[in-house]
């Protein structure tokens, strides 16, 4: 079967080393030391790409015809108009990366996604809108009439997959943007017989796709892409705060798949291992939360779990006896410590303390404490979360462990100080079957001699809306307060 | 290429993505999503396919401006992507001793 537009091998043998380069680009992420070489390794794939595509898809204009044959002349105002495109996204996106938050990374993924969404959705439009230019298309010339240009077959279903999953990913995205930016409450919204509405659209969506196979009009196209926008929305408002890091793992994973069905369509090697690659990476994060979080996939999915930090919808039951320790207490007990364990979570990030934390161990290692810090898979609203805020507090990564490599190094602790966790420190994970968080892996934070936990109030419960058994032990002191301000006056109090 | 060497293509890289991505350090996570980010954009290659193509077709100038707003979004994310990472990567720093 003939299939698309000629291919130039030279360019085909340039996207498949883009390809490469993005390979090495992720493998360059084993270890933060190879970390920036891969980054450069994406960067060239990424310029590979574009100068394949400028050059060989260089803007044209025909002047005429000579002897039956166009002729076209380089179109160097359309050449110019796409520079000056590519100029202003790279001022936005040059602007933004500076100027961001590494507290607000979460949301700003989110809104990469959303345009990686949308992009895709423009292409598809664009290639369902002029199949020519694509090489996806064939001309029927009847004897009477108009040219007739029909879109390959196999080409409508990569279109077709194409556009579905951009706007999905598109409209997905947003709303995990506004919840994560707070513009939306991080509240599970629960339509009711939403999974019966989501199914009934998919199987449109599907449906639609298989008669876009036998029927090329238009409104097959937009139906299509209207029905996706609208499940990507509904799929994404029932599902809570805490459960974040899977959805943005999802939709990272589908931005990838949206890039591969555009590059079936294209028949372009680059894109079509970009697609799996990054299809590839957000199923693989979104799986090592489900299982940080000891729950499936589907049920993340099916979404109502989990709300905003600190709702304390359903009351703790304050009333069990617990001790509250003040800032001098907790700076004299670390000061007399071997070892202190730093255990961060999202509140540390809401509240900004990365660098009055450091300041903080800093203080400690002058008294000769030996400083660690545990994370927890799921700790923060992404995976990794954690991991870069410390280390933008210029905490060295080498004194940065996961759960699996410190777990076992409570036993021998003086000091856990948990500071914004909650949840994943609870011991009823391991104990209480009725527990909701029953079978999550936790720190076992409560095997240090003493727990110093802080918080806001004991009013509030985690995400999971479970209350903390750890808050009652003999050996738990907790630290009523902001986060950031407790650790000031702990900093204060070791001088 | 007809549909069999893509779906090639595309079956083996999903094979060197899920070994890569494994072999990923969870510390460096929040960097893999904002590169995979960057990485993905390669879309721009369909987008300025679609800005170049006019006086192909009947659609060639809507699609010629649908391809233009999507360079546009593309690069945005090609040079944030990037920078970004950039900027996290170099924050990563082992202990002075």
């Amino acid at each position: 079967m003939e299939h698309g537009a000629p291919v130039n091998p030279w360019a085909a043998l340039a996207y498949l080393v883009a390809g490469v380069c993005f390979i090495l680009a992720l493998r360059g992420l084993s270890s933060p030391v190879s970390s920036q070489r891969g980054n450069r390794f994406g960067m060239i794939g990424m310029t590979i790409a574009v100068v394949t595509t400028i050059v060989t898809h260089f803007p044209m204009t025909a002047l005429g015809a000579l002897d039956g044959q166009p002729i076209f002349e380089p179109d160097l105002g359309l050449a110019g108009q796409i520079l000056a495109a590519i100029a202003i996204g790279a001022a936005i996106g040059l602007v933004t990366a500076r100027k961001i938050a590494m507290t607000a990374m979460p949301q700003l993924v989110a809104a990469f996604h959303s345009l990686v969404g949308l992009a895709a959705v423009l292409v598809a439009a664009a290639a369902f809108l002029n199949p020519l230019a694509f090489g996806i298309a064939q001309v029927i010339r009847p004897i009477y009439g108009p040219d007739v240009v029909t879109i390959l077959q196999v080409s409508r279903v990569e279109m077709g997959l194409g556009v579905a999953i951009g706007a999905i990913t598109f409209s997905g995205s947003v709303i995990a943007f506004l919840k994560l930016n707070g513009n939306m409450s991080g509240k599970p919204i629960m339509l009711p017989g939403r999974h019966v509405i989501n199914l009934a659209l998919l199987a449109g969506i599907l449906g639609l796709i298989g008669y876009f196979l036998t029927d090329q009009s238009p409104w097959v196209f937009w139906t299509i892409t209207a029905l996706s926008f609208v499940i990507g929305f509904l799929l994404i408002i029932p599902i809570g705060g805490a459960d974040m890091p899977v959805v943005v793992s999802m939709l990272n994973s589908y931005s990838g798949w949206a890039a591969a069905a555009m590059g079936f369509t294209l028949h372009n090697s680059a894109m079509i291992i970009t697609g799996a690659l990054v299809g590839s990476s957000g199923a693989i994060l979104s799986y090592i939360m489900c299982r940080a979080m000891n729950r499936s996939f589907i049920s993340v999915i099916a979404g109502g779990f989990g709300g905003d930090s600190g709702s304390g919808a359903a009351a703790a039951a304050t009333d069990r006896p617990w001790k509250r320790g003040s800032a001098e207490d907790a700076a004299f007990l670390m000061q007399q410590a071997e070892q202190v364990i730093i255990v961060p979570g999202y509140g540390m990030a809401v509240a900004q303390a990365q660098h009055t934390l450091r300041e903080m161990a800093d203080k400690l290692k002058e008294h000769g404490v030996r400083v660690k810090y545990a994370i927890h898979p799921v700790a923060g609203r992404m995976p990794g979360h954690m991991n870069v805020l410390l280390a933008e507090a210029n905490v060295p990564y080498d004194e940065v462990f996961e759960l699996e490599d410190i777990n076992s190094e409570f036993a021998q602790t003086d000091v856990a100080f948990v500071i914004g966790a909650n949840d994943v420190t609870n011991p009823a994970a391991k104990t209480d079957k009725s527990s909701p968080i029953y079978g999550m892996p936790v720190l076992d934070v409560e095997k240090a001699k003493t727990v110093l936990f802080i918080k806001r109030s004991m009013g509030g419960v985690g995400y999971a809306g479970v209350d903390n058994e750890l808050f009652y032990r003999d050996n738990t002191m907790m630290l009523l307060a902001d986060a950031k301000k407790m650790v000031e006056e702990i900093v204060k109090s070791l001088d | 290429m007809d549909f069999i060497s893509i779906l090639s293509i595309f079956v083996l890289a999903c094979f060197v993505g899920y070994y890569v991505v494994w072999s990923v350090t969870p510390a460096l996570h929040t960097p893999l999503m904002a590169v995979t980010n960057a990485i993905s954009s390669v879309i721009i290659v369909g987008a300025l396919i679609a800005s170049a193509a006019v006086g192909l077709g009947s659609g060639g100038a809507v699609s010629k401006w649908l391809g233009l707003v999507a360079v546009v979004f593309a690069s945005i994310n090609i040079f944030g992507g990037f920078a970004v990472t950039a900027r996290m990567l170099a924050m990563y720093k082992k202990k002075v001793r």
